[in-house]
């Protein structure tokens, strides 16, 4: 967004000059030169509102194609209004689609609760805590503007109430729909809810369609509480890339939407990071015969590259154990808007003057300013065209979880971790986001905590500034034991890297990966030609070398002062 | 016994010879570049010279081994003890003293006994290290890995490395005694023309002069 911050000093300048016309030539340098620095002072924006710049890029509406649907929903009558709530165009959807509620209610989006198949572990948003802002739990008056539902403002929300779905943030067109908090925060946050239209339920109602980008991405290109924030190969930039960002959503590429790779049918769909298929080796399958995997290799089969070069068959030898996204995304957050690497909750609740403010002082590749210091959050490292880190990865991901105790001695906590490696076939070396954090912990448990961010009372973190309380809060809302004491823990998170493929000239080269110093030098315990891993023969093998060479040359010489001899 | 300019390197076995060093010579340019010791060229356009001169050469093996075995040239690689310890005094001492190189190359042998022991285990040792560890290797990049799963890429791609430090030890030595004779062009010319000096006894002379037209140099 574009900040007018008050140019006090240049004013000062001005004046000055008006003042004192006969050094006009030397005041206008020094005026020029003082504007200058003033204008990169620090880009201090006052409050501690979230989200105003993400609602201008919301607004990305391209015309529509013509829908072949046989049926067209603006001219139903039951659409027609009029609705005063979102959970009134809910129940007229289901007059209708009356499987859909019983379907979306067993869905991720609904439940906020996942059960891992392989580890047992109990996640979902509802229960993890991560290294962003932490916990949604008991902050869902914040929070779950990003829940298909309405008005889940706490962990007791009625998930068996189908009248609750939000059938319009998946389905609407129109492009006006939004959520507000559910709940009211502190009144600081509050403003920047304020002052939007209303939503005209009739006309978004009459608008659905099947889910475009726009209404995937109003939530998940701003994960973690900001553009590209979380997962840095979903941003803002996917609404309309260019082909260069992404060839299969750039309308010059595939023009694909979320849904053309996420398939499903019955409000189930493909793609999970808590359980990934990272070695899908069944391929494209017949004609007619779609297949519920958004792998690569649903439509690229695992043999992708042309057998008509070495390199081409070489290619298709590496699907065994290397994953497509490691050389078709060569790096994370293309296209102008950052992602965040580095969260330091440390330095949250400076003020000034009372008040909460924000620091701009990243300008990004499409030049908006992201926030380096937020009062209520901390301080934040951005990161663009980041090399990914690799690594080998079976797909399942196991989480420190609310119950998870761990040492804080060891070094930073992995907050989701995962298995694999070259003599597992099932793992691929696989690009991964990976996030550092710095985030409060139970110094007593050796827990994460739940912290209270969200609410207009005294113990709400955002508003009041105080850690202690907000742990303290967080915790005894959700009936967890807290030790009363609490400290700072080093976390990472690995966010598995799948979008923004980029077009194949720019994939990574042979000699990425297969040479000294390459992308994947620090992989131990395989073979990989280029990389010169074999110290042990490499030293033999000179010595041998020049062993021979040395035995020909003394040979030689041996033979020219012996004929010099016989001559002499 | 007489001395003549024969046909010792008929004209396949002189395009297998300098084929296979060029091959070879681009083999292990472009080898080592794979294996990490320069970058000289880039790891992609090095796989796919290696990969191309590799099956050429493999085709050349093969017409090479049917060769030896049809016209029983491969009589000339067994080995003796017969003149052995004279040749390998002569490079140890004789050489430094200027003696003469005691042995003299005969229609039936031509090359000395060091010699052909050397060729032999280039042949039957080095040779078929290098390939079938290569072909192992081409084959696990075809994607017949699980072939190969019971030793791995890894110690395939060790032995297909100490194989070929070998044969760059050999080329080292072979062009190093191209250098003992009276020249390095006398040496080496032979491998060109296909004639040098053998000496032969009147019955081999009388065959060749009847049976094998061509194979004495006229005018000598």
């Amino acid at each position: 967004m574009i900040n007018h911050y008050p140019p006090a000093s240049r004013r000062w300048v001005y004046r000055f000059n008006y003042l004192s016309l006969s050094f006009s030539i030397l005041i206008l340098t020094l005026g020029w030169v003082t504007a200058t620095l003033a204008s990169s002072d620090p880009k201090i924006e006052m409050g501690i509102s979230e989200y105003t710049d993400t609602d201008e890029r919301h607004a990305i509406i391209k015309p529509k194609k013509k829908s072949k649907a046989t049926t067209d929903h603006a001219k139903l009558k039951e659409l027609q209004g009029p609705f005063f709530s979102g959970p009134e165009v809910t129940k007229a959807c289901l007059e209708c689609h009356n499987t859909a509620g019983h379907q979306f209610m067993k869905n991720k989006h609904w439940t906020w609760d996942y059960k891992h198949p392989k580890t047992g572990q109990h996640l979902g948003k509802s229960v993890l805590i991560n290294n962003f802002c932490t916990n949604a739990r008991g902050n869902e008056g914040m929070c779950a503007q990003c829940h298909a539902g309405y008005n889940m403002d706490s962990p007791d929300f009625d998930f068996t109430n189908q009248d609750n779905i939000d059938c319009l943030v998946c389905h609407e067109s129109t492009g006006t729909y939004y959520k507000t908090p559910t709940s009211k925060g502190n009144k600081a946050c509050s403003v920047m809810f304020e002052g939007k239209p209303a939503i005209d339920w009739a006309a978004v109602a009459k608008s659905v369609e099947m889910p475009t980008r726009n209404n995937c991405g109003k939530c998940h290109f701003y994960g973690g509480g900001g553009d590209n924030v979380k997962h840095g190969d979903l941003s803002s930039v996917l609404f309309d890339p260019p082909k260069d960002v992404d060839v299969h959503m750039s309308e010059a590429g595939e023009g694909f939407s979320c849904v053309t790779c996420h398939v499903g049918e019955g409000h189930e769909w493909a793609g999970s990071r808590y359980e990934m298929l990272v070695n899908d080796e069944t391929g494209t399958g017949k004609p007619g015969m779609p297949r519920d995997v958004a792998s690569c290799e649903s439509c690229h089969s695992a043999s992708p590259h042309p057998i008509t070069s070495v390199q081409g068959i070489k290619l298709n030898s590496h699907t065994q154990t290397v994953a497509c996204e490691t050389c078709h995304i060569p790096a994370i957050a293309r296209g102008g808007v950052a992602t965040e690497v580095d969260w330091d909750w440390r330095t949250m609740g400076r003020l000034k003057d009372g008040e909460g403010f924000k620091l701009k002082e990243y300008t990004q590749g499409d030049g908006h300013h992201r926030a380096t210091y937020k009062s209520i959050k901390g301080t934040f490292t951005y990161a663009e065209d980041l090399e990914p880190m690799y690594a080998w990865f079976d797909g399942t991901m196991h989480y420190t979880t609310i119950a998870t105790k761990f040492d804080p001695s060891k070094g930073p906590i992995d907050i989701n971790s995962f298995a694999g490696s070259h003599d597992d076939p099932s793992s691929r070396i696989y690009p991964f986001k990976r996030m550092h954090s710095t985030q409060p912990y139970d110094k007593g448990n050796n827990t994460l905590p739940y912290m209270h961010l969200w609410g207009n009372d005294e113990d709400a973190l955002w508003g009041n500034y105080d850690f202690g309380k907000a742990i303290e809060a967080g915790m005894k809302k959700n009936g967890i034991p807290y030790s009363g004491e609490w400290g700072f823990v080093e976390t990472y998170s690995y966010w598995p890297i799948n979008h923004m493929v980029a077009p194949k000239d720019d994939a990574l080269s042979c000699s990425s990966c297969h040479s000294h110093d390459g992308r994947l030098d620090h992989l131990e315990g395989f073979y990989m030609p280029g990389r010169g891993k074999n110290e042990m023969l490499d030293l033999i093998g000179l010595l041998a070398v020049l062993g021979t060479l040395g035995g020909v040359l003394g040979h030689g010489a041996l033979r020219m002062i012996a004929t010099r001899r016989r001559k002499v | 016994m007489t001395m003549y300019k024969i046909l010792v390197f008929k004209r396949f076995e002189r395009l297998w010879h300098w084929s296979q060093m060029a091959l070879i010579f681009t083999l292990l340019f472009t080898g080592f570049a794979v294996h990490g010791v320069y970058s000289l060229i880039s790891f992609g356009d090095a796989v796919t010279v290696h990969t191309w001169a590799a099956i050429v050469l493999l085709v050349i093996w093969a017409f090479a081994i049917f060769w030896l075995f049809t016209t029983g040239q491969w009589r000339h690689y067994l080995p003796t003890t017969e003149h052995f310890i004279t040749v390998a005094r002569f490079y140890a001492f004789g050489i430094f003293k200027g003696e003469h190189h005691p042995y003299r190359k005969t229609y039936r042998r031509k090359h000395n006994p060091l010699q052909a022991l050397t060729y032999l285990m280039v042949k039957i040792v080095i040779f078929p290290a290098i390939w079938i560890s290569g072909i192992a290797y081409l084959l696990i990049s075809f994607g017949q890995g699980e072939l190969f799963d019971w030793i791995g890429i890894g110690p395939i791609a060790f032995i297909h490395t100490v194989a070929a430090i070998a044969i760059l030890l050999f080329i080292i030595a072979h062009v190093y005694l191209l250098t003992t004779g009276h020249s390095f062009i006398d040496h080496v010319k032979p491998m060109i023309t296909g004639y040098d000096d053998v000496e032969l006894s009147d019955e081999e002379l009388a065959y060749l002069k009847a049976d094998e037209p061509g194979v004495i140099k006229e005018g000598d």
